[in-house]
């Protein structure tokens, strides 16, 4: 600009358009634009590292190693004497991974003599059989003194080696698995007993020290009546907190602090709902530990001003001409209310509150100060019962030793991102449906 | 309707002019928002079976003025009324009067057609149903085909009563809640600009049903078209900085107003 004005020329020509910098204004946009697929990119990069990292590591957990044999349900193991119509609990008790050690061992030719060998046969299976074989034997006892095949559960080495998560280069003392066991399980898979099946267990079972035998099924159930503890607490608590704040309660300084704290309580560290909980539904109240009970109460506290905000921005979204129009035909502000701005904000409702709920679902740090990281094998018949939940089940079994955690670990985070995303979706499909009657 | 016909409405309409019925009397009417002050002191008293023009420029108080006759000032925050306000003899800001029941008998429509996202039918049938006036689905059937039938709607929407009501043309969507407004049997029709959100064709059916529904209603209508005050009302108020200037027949306001302020701003002068 000042070469222009002091140069002679310039000053004779006409005036120069006044330089307002075009180019430097499309090269700061440019750059701009570089700098916001920079910042996509990087976020798409660790999403599809950590979804690589979850599944290639987790995938295997659905799979579990099984050894197909003829187990001989022989009644001089199970029950020599003949006790079993006037004590039932002979069957419950009777020594059940004898008769599928047995079985295995026939198979391989081990010696009954063999000591050293019938052990380590007996490290192959796992020790689920017994419950397994209980089962079989208490639910129909007329299998007692006939063969039946039966996929027995190997054992978590087992399972591990043969799925090649065991490095066999490694010497034979510093392994979990012999070389002589490796022999026997490349030996039964290629006569086709041993192979992989699908790993129903890891959905249904509870929580086991055996790898193989452990799954997320009371983590599963412990999770869904919190879900649902929330849902039929946070949602009408929340809603109609938000209707009165929105639509009824007077602006003033007590409602706005109400609601500066409503904002602040959304993003304060779930721990601390974890210690509320503790001190007030289990020390004051006496609600017993571990329950999902707590949990859910503990979580519905943590959702509800996610639940709140979220159905204030719906209410406040609702144009007013709505409300106008109902009015000015004579609704009372309760019927506006509930016949036309709900079930118009009825879409931002529910994605917050499955937003919300999606949340809970994956919150495990006020869970471990309520006792939910308890060690759980049986089923919870109520919601007063211990349980543990979905990610808690996960921060357990990634501290675990055995390397069949690690897989199985990494399959739980599967099932739980599977949850998440079923909800997400869930939400975005709420939104649509609701959304076209606008 | 044929030219005789029409003639002698106007002149049955004339005749109960001259008696001066008044559908609503508003005495010493002034509004305040929070501190500022709306309107001054207003006396302005609405003809039975008679369209109100109100006028003025923007920030004027005409439109704060026809909402206190509905209190629909009441759900503004801070909002406080003072004078006196009666329909047919009744207090409105009375503590026994219920203002569902005021709205009910004064009903509104607004400047920008807000139909509920609801059938067409379901609009309509909305305000009847909150009042309790149909008995049965029969009842609500026929005030639903009354109601469009008076606002000149029925032939374009009849086939298609149980589709949504927003997916009508602005004209139709305004004719719709003209029609909302005409279900619960009001005696008095606010209309808030009913026609500034609407094209000249839309415009001219919804000044032809003003004119309709005349026979039937009182009719108070806010306007910033100084050619629509003509032609669709009877008495027209001139209102300026909140208050009222004049009040007199349409006819003489827009030939020989009495004062300098509504000759200045009906030529264009200022506003």
């Amino acid at each position: 600009m000042t070469d222009v004005v002091s140069s002679p020329a310039g000053v004779l020509a006409k005036p120069a358009r006044r330089d307002i910098g075009i180019k430097r204004r499309y090269a700061a946009e440019r750059r701009f634009r570089a700098y916001g697929i920079a910042a996509l990119s990087f976020g798409l990069l660790f999403l599809a590292l950590l979804l690589w990292s979850v599944v290639s590591k987790g995938y295997t957990a659905f799979q579990q190693t099984m050894i197909t044999v003829p187990v001989e349900f022989s009644e001089q193991i199970i029950d020599k004497d003949n006790e079993r119509a006037s004590d039932p609990q002979k069957l419950v008790t009777a020594n059940y991974p004898l008769i599928a050690r047995n079985a295995v061992a026939k198979v391989l030719g081990v010696a009954e003599t063999d000591r050293s060998g019938l052990r380590a046969v007996n490290q192959m299976i796992s020790d689920g059989v017994r419950g397994q074989l209980r089962d079989m034997v208490v639910a129909n006892p007329q299998i007692i003194g006939t063969t039946q095949t039966v996929s027995l559960l190997a054992a978590g080495d087992i399972d591990s080696a043969f799925k090649g998560q065991i490095d066999l280069s490694v010497s034979e003392n510093n392994r979990k698995v012999s070389d002589q066991q490796v022999g026997w399980m490349n030996q039964l898979a290629e006569s086709g007993a041993l192979g992989k099946h699908f790993n129903t267990g890891i959905f249904v079972n509870g929580n086991s020290s055996r790898p193989e035998a452990a799954g997320v099924g009371v983590a599963l159930i412990g999770s869904f009546y919190m879900m649902l503890i929330v849902l039929v607490l946070a949602l009408p608590i929340g809603v109609a907190a938000s209707i009165y704040l929105e639509e009824f309660a007077p602006k003033n300084k007590f409602t706005d602090l109400i609601e500066v704290n409503i904002n602040n309580l959304a993003a304060v560290p779930s721990i601390v709902y974890g210690l509320l909980g503790l001190a007030v539904f289990i020390n004051f109240m006496g609600l017993p530990r571990s329950a999902s009970l707590v949990g859910g109460l503990v979580l519905t506290l943590m959702t509800l001003p996610t639940i709140i905000i979220a159905t204030r921005a719906a209410l406040k979204a609702v144009p007013p001409s709505i409300r106008a129009a109902a009015l000015g035909l004579g609704a009372s502000k309760m019927q506006t209310i509930f016949h036309h701005v709900l079930p118009l904000a009825m879409p931002g409702i529910l994605t917050g509150t499955i937003i919300g709920l999606a949340h809970a679902l994956g919150e495990t740090a006020p869970l471990l100060l309520i006792g939910m990281v308890a060690f759980v094998a049986n089923y919870p018949t109520t919601p007063m019962d211990p349980s543990t939940a979905l990610p808690v089940q996960i921060y357990m079994w990634a501290n675990e030793a055995e390397r069949a955690f690690v897989e199985r670990t990494s399959g739980a985070i599967i099932i739980l991102l599977l949850f998440l995303v079923v909800m997400n979706v869930g939400a975005i499909l709420l939104r649509r449906r609701f959304e076209r009657r606008w | 309707m044929n030219m005789l016909s029409e003639a002698a409405v106007e002149k049955a309409l004339d005749k109960k002019m001259n008696e001066v019925a008044y559908k609503m009397i508003g005495k010493d009417v002034s509004v305040y928002y929070g501190e500022k002050r709306a309107l001054f002191d207003v006396n302005l008293n609405v003809r039975e079976n008679t369209v109100t023009a109100l006028i003025g420029p923007s920030g004027c108080g005409k439109s704060t003025f026809l909402r206190t006759l509905n209190r629909m000032n009441d759900t503004i925050e801070g909002c406080r009324v003072t004078g006196k306000i009666t329909l047919d003899e009744d207090d409105i800001y009375d503590k026994e009067i219920d203002v569902v029941e005021l709205r009910a008998r004064v009903g509104m429509v607004f400047q920008k057609p807000n139909p509920f996202p609801k059938s067409i039918y379901e609009n309509i049938a909305y305000g009847p149903r909150i009042h309790g006036l149909a008995r049965n689905k029969a009842d609500m059937d026929q005030i639903v085909e009354a109601s469009l039938q008076r606002a000149g709607l029925w032939a374009e929407v009849k086939d298609r009563l149980h589709e949504g009501g927003t997916g009508l043309s602005g004209g139709q969507q305004q004719r719709l809640c003209i029609a909302r407004a005409v279900a619960v049997s009001p005696e008095v029709i606010l209309m808030d600009e009913p026609c500034s959100a609407l094209d000249p064709i839309a415009t001219a059916k919804v000044e032809e049903l003003i004119h309709e529904l005349r026979a039937n209603y009182t009719i108070v209508i806010v306007t910033h078209s100084m050619q629509q005050a003509a032609r669709v009302s009877q008495r027209t108020a001139m209102f300026h900085l909140g208050q009222l200037v004049e009040e007199n027949d349409t006819d003489k306001m827009f030939t020989n107003p009495d004062d300098q302020r509504t000759q200045d701003y009906i030529m264009g002068r200022f506003g």
